[in-house]
This record gives structure tokens, C-alpha cells and sequence, in this order.
């Protein structure tokens, strides 16, 4: 309280914060001013201090140095409770929400209104109302089970909440990762009416795009220390890159010549369990086909149907010169075909196994005799891949969990080129990784192309397809609508087909969602 | 030169460190045994009695059973699943043994039976498991009654008297040839926790089951047969039932389909005292072998102060929950 006047507008500061765990300084000497109704974007590679910072408001981390002071007075949070109280919510990335409770019981979980232990239903019932109100999104009713929305509808229920707890500042980590473009706009929407009701915002994403479109300043963070804060209008996105990664030279979409030679993969008029519709693709020798859609608009489910992780109900795949309608994993796995996940919690890894049993478990018959496994021998294979691979790990023993998130997305990569798989079926293969990781991953690419191996790539961040790919193909409610060379496409022609399902600059109305459906 | 040795003595300090840990991980489960041994053998009154030789021997017989069922159970523990009917399977392979010597079976027939029908239930566990997409808990549980129903029936709803033949001489605690010091049974058990922890640590098929036990979606991706895998791993823990079964017979030289109640409970805790997770992914034969004779020394103690079964009951089942709390804060340590 000693050095109270903060200069006008400002709602939050925090000075001198410094924090480090064991040996490595999270954050060292960093300032950072919030204003009254602003949205503020915190801009960094995954392990620039981005999260610690957001940590310490929220209480979950304890700061080692420095001072923070809210509305003027000195703030101090031990834990996420203290400081929901004194009006700092975080969103947070993995949903923090009951399924099987209401929109209502969700909102008001820890927080009911009562009266001699009974809750006051009524009263619950308008506080939801009047914040759902605020939150505009029709998919949302108080009554209806959080578990039957999206999974947008569920962050705004999350925002909802903090709202009701009269959040004057919400931190958002990546509130988009998992979001439909449409999910985003309507959260864009909402982030522009909290402003406007005076709440402020701190975000942080990796989608540079969105960030310029949503926020009002920046902050970025490289390394632990503040590198600078700005009006966000007054700076473009290769000055932000910059910024991020600091003098290191990226080039983000490396280049590496390669030939595409004939048919690996086909797939005639293929319909899994999952997917809405059929689907037919070629894949060639040496090709990078990327496949651009919304979120569920079917990418993911053509995939897991050709990894044969979904069955087969129509049609047929053809792997090299094999057709057949069954699959399995370990029946792809043996025709030299790859598959990463995109969800690396929950399905890419095993976290609690080691980085080399999660390296090496598609591919354990180099290190076979007699059905055991010589582990020396694997320790140095798994060592000169975690070399090669550039992967921080200290041992490969150690558990997986232990590993960045960049640095666990390079070991199930890792795995696939240790699979010595020739088609490699990668879904968003990038996300919620840094810029530093996710340019290795594209040069990675590069290389295996060149090797002669295929790739489809999945992804919803158009730059990167445009950036690494031979093809795109853009698919939209489960139709793939349309194949051409990158040349052929732009981000705005992309996103036309990928929301509307319309070959853009055609007038004729020839491809409408429902009569979509014509045989190719 | 100077911060590359500096680099190097950090190494150093680093090797020391993990070995330190890695000392503490391995003689972990240990510590538990030495402290329970620690204790009977400074308590004055039984001090003597406890360490004899003869009583040792005796403890180990009396582990057999359980320690032969904890060697299956900790695979399938390890692997995400459970097995309930484990003691029921005991029973029943117990009957089926007698059944056979009295039918005029010659021994080594009958207690290949025995050891057969345990691996049958435990497969017919693992199909059911695989094929209707049930959880463990759910079919082992349906397999506990119908296992011991079907003992019942077979032996009709009694004890099977069967005459005596060497298989009654696997418990014996005094050997016939006397230069193998121990029963025939402790032996087996020994060889077989070996093998099944060479199995476990080196081989593909252990490797398999710990990275169901892990993460199942991720073995499916990486092309691990998840169905065949489960059901060998049901099977194996059925194999050990019947041969835990065929113990069971020798020692009380009937077969008695209402022996071993509740014994499966006492499998569980010994894999789970033994650093065993039920939620899958981590376990060792070691640790429930350890979980094993911290209860059959700890039952073996209370017996001889005199004290009543259910002070045991009392203290084993703190030691449970004892143990899996100290396992929680040693990995949360490691961490």
C-alpha cells in the first residue's frame, strides 16, 4: 500500500514478479498493467512464462518476488478461491464443468444461495439469467445438462460463471484451441460485450490472427522476461513472431524440394462409423495433402476410419496395392501407415509410461529375442532418436508426463518416424505447441516427403497448410468439398468453402448442404 | 574448461541424486516387511518363536496360495482390470483336482485339470470382458458367484475326500527329500515369481500390458491387440488360480468348495500394498510378493501374541490403506 495512485484506467499491476523453480527462472523481474475494460493478450512460446504469470494471479503459483496491487489496493492469493473472491477468474484450457449438472447447478456449483442449508432457487435462478443474458448463446438454456453442448457453449458457461461471481478479471489460456470458427466469432462477440460492461480480460492464445482481432494491448513474454507491451494496432503479426522467438532466424514454412510420384493411399468411397457421408481421396508418393474444416466437419473421423480405428461400413481403402474394407491399428501399422492423435492427453500418449516405452511401443521387433525385449539396446536407439528429434528429455526413462507439450508432441512424431511408417496420417499435429517446435515439425515434414513417404495433414490453422502443403482438401459437415493445389486456394477461399460448403467465385448454388449428398 | 567440469561435477551430482532415489524406489516396498519383521522380533514374548527357522518355512507355505494368486492378479491389476472371482477359481480348481485323483485320474493328470479349469474361467473372464465391452469389475464379479456355484455342484454341495498321493506332499512343510529345505510349493511359487517378473519387465507382452494399463486408447494406436492381449492376461491370472487351486487341495487333502472366501480380497490388497495402482499402468511381481508376506508375517505375529483374529482384521486393514498412501506420496516425491 505504499505506492498506492496507479496511473489512470489501470485495474491491475504487477511489478518486479519473479518466480523460479528449482533451477529454471520462470519469470524473472516482469511488470504487467491490466486497464479497466481492455483486453490484454499475453504473447510467448509455450514455456515463456505466459502461464506462471496467469498462475499467480490466479493462485496457484505463489510468486517469489514482487508486488501485485487490484483497483489500488495490495493483492496476495494462496489459492484459486482467494482470488475467484477478490474478483480474478481464470477459463480454463480443459473445462472445468460437471457434465452430468445443468447449465444452472454449473453456474451456481460452490456458490448456491441459501437459506438454512435449503437453496433459494429463485433467487439462483435470475443471478443465472441475468449472466446467461449477458453471455447471449441460443444453444445455452439454465435447464439443460452441461454435457449436451459443444464444447463453446461450455466455455461460455464457464465464462457465465465467473461472471456471477462478479469476475472483474477473467484470464483466458487459449480459449479458442478447441473451437469452431464459428464458436470463436460468438466468443469474440462476448469478450466485446464484457468490455463494454468493464471487465477485463487477459488472453492468451497462439493464433496470432485471432489475438489481433481481439485484443487491445499486448504483452510478450520470451524466456521469463517482459520483452514488450504495445497497442495492439499499431504492430503486424511478423513483428509479434519476432518478438516471440527474439534473434533466432525462423523460417516458418521451410521449403525442401520433393517429388510426388504414384497412388500410396485411395480411398473409394469410404464411410466409417463416425463419418456422414463418403468420402474418396488419393494420396501420393511424396505429397503433403492438407485437409482443412471446421471442427467436426469430419477430418478427424476420415482419418481414424482409414487407421481403422473407426469400422469400415461402405466402400473400400487402398493401401499401396492392397484393397480391402477391414482394418485395424495393427493391421495399418504393419502396412507401414501412422496415425497421430490429436488429442495427446488423452489418446497420443501414455502418460504415466516412459519417453522410450511411449517411443518405441508401435515398434518393439528391432529389440525382440524371444519375446523379450533387450532394453540396452532400445536405450540407445531411444537416445540417438531423442537427439535426433532435438527432444529436452533428461532420461529416457523418465515419465512422459514430465515433458513440455512441444516436447511430448515431438515424442509421439518421434514415435511414428521410429514406426518407420511411409504414410503418416497427422492430426493437428501442431496444436497448442510453440513456434520453435512447431517449425521443426513442419521441416520435419519436409524431409520425409523428400524421403519418398506421404503425409495428410490436418489442420485448422490455414496459414500452416498454406504454408507446407502440395493439396488442400476442405471438407464441411462431413462432405469433402473440394481438392486443389495450394496455389488454387487462399485463406479466405478456405474458409468459405470449410463454413459455408460453396466452391467460392461459382454462383451457380450447386453444392447446398443438403443436397450435398450427389455420388462423386 | 572450467564450467564444462562444472557441467560434469552437476552431472555427477545428478547421477548421485537418482541413484540415491532409485535406492529408495527399489528398497520402497521393503521397507514395509523389515519393519513388520523388525517389530514381532523385538517384541520379547514372541522374539524367539518368530525367527525361528521352522517358523519362517511355515509362514512361507501358509503364503503360497495367496502369493500364486497375486502373481496372476498383478498382471491384470497392472493391465486396468480386476479379478474378483480369483478365490471362487481357487475352490473350484481345488474340487476339480480331487474330483479327478478320486475318479482314478493319475495325479499329474488331475493337477494338470486343476490348473486347466482356473485358466478356463479366467478366459472365459477375458472374453466376456473383451467381446461385451463389460467392465472387469462387473464379469469377475458375476464369474465369483458362478465359479463357486459350480463348485458346489460338482462336489454336491460337500467336501470330496480324495486318497492321499504326492500332490498332497507340495505343502508339506516337512519335504520328503529333506535336502530341498522347503515345500515343494514355496519353490513353485518361486520359480513362477521369477518368471512372471522377467515376463513383466523384459518382455513384449509385458510392455503390452502395462501400456494398456496406462493409456488403452493409446495402445490401440499404436497397434497393440488390446482384445487378445486382455484375454491372455485374464488367462494367466486363471492359470495361477488353478495352481493356487491345486495348493489349496494338497494342504487340506479334500477338495472343499467353500474354502477360500473372500480370499480375493486378500490377493487385491497384497498387489495394491505392493505399489499396484487399480487405476492400471504401475505394479511389480516384486511389490506383491512383499505385499504378500507383510500380511502372512503380520497374521503369523498376531497369532502367536495370542491376539484375536479381528485385531488382524483391524491392523491389515490400516496397513492397506497405510501402504497406498505412502506409494501416493513417494511417486508424488519422485515427481
Amino acid at each position: 500500500m505504499m505506492n498506492c495512485s496507479p496511473p489512470s484506467g489501470s485495474l491491475l499491476r504487477m511489478e518486479h514478479i519473479s518466480k523460479r523453480f528449482g533451477a529454471t527462472c520462470a519469470l524473472d523481474d516482469v511488470d504487467f498493467d491490466l486497464r479497466k475494460g481492455e483486453v490484454h493478450a499475453l504473447i510467448g512460446e509455450n514455456g515463456a512464462g505466459k502461464s506462471t504469470l496467469v498462475k499467480i494471479l490466479s493462485g496457484a503459483v505463489a510468486a517469489d518476488q514482487g508486488s501485485i496491487s487490484l483497483e489500488g489496493y495490495s493483492f496476495k492469493s494462496s489459492n484459486p478461491l482467494a482470488s475467484r473472491k477478490q474478483g480474478i477468474a481464470m477459463i480454463y484450457q480443459e473445462l472445468n464443468l460437471a457434465p452430468h449438472l445443468s447449465v444452472e447447478e454449473n453456474i451456481m456449483l460452490g456458490r448456491e444461495i441459501q437459506r438454512l442449508g435449503f437453496v433459494k432457487r429463485k433467487t439462483m435462478q435470475e443471478a443465472v439469467e441475468k449472466a446467461l443474458e449477458l453471455v447471449h448463446h441460443p444453444e445455452i438454456k439454465s435447464h439443460i445438462p452441461v454435457k449436451k453442448l459443444s464444447v463453446g457453449a461450455k466455455q461460455i458457461v464457464e465464462i457465465a460463471r465467473a461472471l456471477v461471481g462478479k469476475a472483474k478479471v477473467l484470464i483466458m489460456d487459449e480459449p479458442t484451441s478447441s473451437l469452431t470458427q464459428e464458436d470463436t466469432l460468438r466468443l469474440f462477440q462476448v469478450i466485446r460485450q464484457l468490455k463494454n460492461q468493464g471487465v477485463s480480460i487477459i488472453y492468451i492464445s497462439h493464433f496470432l490472427e485471432e489475438v489481433q482481432k481481439v485484443a487491445d494491448r499486448f504483452t510478450v513474454l520470451r524466456d521469463g522476461k517482459k520483452i514488450h507491451t504495445g497497442r495492439m494496432e499499431e504492430i503486424s503479426v511478423d513483428d509479434l513472431i519476432q518478438m516471440m522467438v527474439g534473434q533466432k532466424f525462423v523460417e516458418m514454412f521451410p521449403r525442401i524440394d520433393h517429388e510426388i510420384g504414384e497412388v500410396v493411399l485411395q480411398l473409394k468411397g469410404l464411410k466409417g462409423k463416425r463419418m456422414a457421408t463418403k468420402v474418396d481421396l488419393a494420396l501420393r508418393r511424396g505429397e503433403i495433402l492438407g485437409v482443412a474444416g471446421l471442427i467436426g466437419a469430419g477430418r478427424t473421423e476420415t482419418l481414424r476410419t482409414v487407421f481403422g480405428l473407426d469400422s469400415i461400413e461402405k466402400g473400400t481403402i487402398v493401401v499401396g496395392t492392397i484393397e480391402t474394407d477391414k482394418g485395424a491399428p495393427w493391421i495399418r501399422i504393419g502396412q507401414s501407415v501412422g496415425l497421430l492423435s490429436e488429442d495427446r492427453q488423452e489418446e497420443g500418449m501414455a502418460l504415466s509410461l516412459s519417453v522410450a516405452d511411449n517411443l518405441t511401443l508401435s515398434r518393439f521387433s528391432p529389440y525382440k529375442k524371444w519375446g523379450l525385449l533387450r532394453l540396452k539396446k532400445r536405450r540407445e536407439a531411444v537416445e540417438f532418436r531423442l537427439k535426433q528429434a532435438k527432444i529436452k528429455a533428461q532420461d529416457p526413462e523418465q515419465p512422459v508426463f514430465g515433458l513440455s507439450g512441444g516436447n511430448q508432441q515431438k515424442v509421439a512424431l518421434a514415435r511414428l518416424l521410429h514406426q518407420e511408417a511411409d504414410i503418416l496420417l497427422l492430426d493437428e499435429p501442431t496444436r497448442g505447441i510453440d513456434v520453435m517446435s512447431k517449425s521443426q515439425i513442419y521441416e520435419w515434414m519436409g524431409k520425409l516427403v523428400q524421403q519418398g513417404k506421404a503425409i495428410i495433414f490436418v489442420s485448422s490453422y490455414l496459414p500452416e497448410l498454406l504454408g507446407v502443403c502440395d493439396k488442400i482438401a476442405v471438407f464441411h459437415r462431413g462432405n469433402l468439398i473440394d481438392i486443389r493445389p495450394v496455389p488454387d486456394w487462399d485463406t479466405q477461399s478456405i474458409m468459405t468453402v470449410a463454413t459455408l460448403g460453396r466452391i467460392p467465385n461459382e454462383n451457380q448454388v450447386e453444392n447446398s448442404d443438403r443436397q450435398g449428398k450427389d455420388e462423386r | 574448461m572450467k564450467t564444462r567440469s562444472k557441467i560434469l561435477i552437476a552431472k555427477e551430482k545428478m547421477k548421485d541424486k537418482s541413484r540415491v532415489q532409485m535406492l529408495l524406489n527399489w528398497l520402497g516396498p521393503f521397507l514395509g516387511l523389515i519393519l513388520v519383521l523388525i517389530i514381532f522380533s523385538s517384541i520379547p514374548e514372541v522374539q524367539d518363536r518368530f525367527l525361528r527357522i521352522s517358523n519362517l518355512k511355515s509362514v512361507a507355505t501358509q503364503s503360497v496360495i495367496v502369493a500364486l494368486g497375486a502373481l496372476g492378479m498383478t498382471f491384470v491389476i497392472i493391465s486396468g482390470g480386476i479379478d474378483l472371482s480369483a478365490a471362487s477359481n481357487i475352490a473350484l480348481a481345488s474340487v476339480i483336482t480331487a474330483f479327478a485323483i478320486n475318479a482314478g485320474f493319475s495325479p499329474v493328470l488331475a493337477l494338470f485339470f486343476g490348473v486347466l479349469t482356473g485358466g478356463m474361467v479366467g478366459m472365459v473372464n477375458g472374453a466376456l470382458i473383451t467381446s461385451l465391452r463389460l467392465v472387469p469389475f462387473i464379469v469377475t464379479l458375476g464369474m465369483l458367484g458362478i465359479a463357486r456355484g459350480v463348485a458346489k455342484w460338482i462336489a454336491g454341495n460337500q467336501k470330496i475326500d480324495a486318497p492321499l498321493t504326492w500332490v498332497n506332499e507340495l505343502m508339506a512343510k516337512s519335504p520328503r527329500p529333506s535336502w530341498l529345505l522347503m515345500a515343494p510349493g514355496v519353490w513353485i511359487m518361486i520359480l513362477f515369481a521369477v518368471a512372471m517378473a522377467v515376463i513383466l519387465r523384459y518382455s513384449v507382452f509385458g510392455r503390452h500390458v502395462f501400456a494398456i494399463g496406462s493409456n488403452e486408447a493409446t495402445a490401440r494406436l499404436c497397434g497393440i491387440r488390446i482384445s487378445r492381449t486382455k484375454i491372455l492376461v485374464y488367462t494367466i491370472a486363471g492359470l495361477f488360480c488353478g495352481l493356487s487351486g491345486v495348493m489349496e487341495f494338497s494342504r487340506l487333502t479334500v477338495g472343499d468348495p467353500t474354502v477360500a472366501v473372500g480370499l480375493e480380497l486378500d490377493i487385491i490388497a497384497a498387489v495394491v500394498i505392493g505399489g499396484g495402482s487399480l487405476s492400471g499402468g504401475a505394479g511389480s511381481i516384486l511389490g506383491s510378493m512383499i505385499g504378500v508376506f507383510i500380511m502372512a508375517f503380520l497374521r503369523n505375529g498376531c497369532t502367536m501374541m495370542g491376539w484375536p483374529n479381528y485385531i488382524q482384521e483391524i491392523i491389515i486393514g490400516a496397513i492397506i490403506v497405510a501402504a497406498v498412501a505412502l506409494d501416493q506420496i513417494r511417486h508424488r516425491q519422485a515427481l
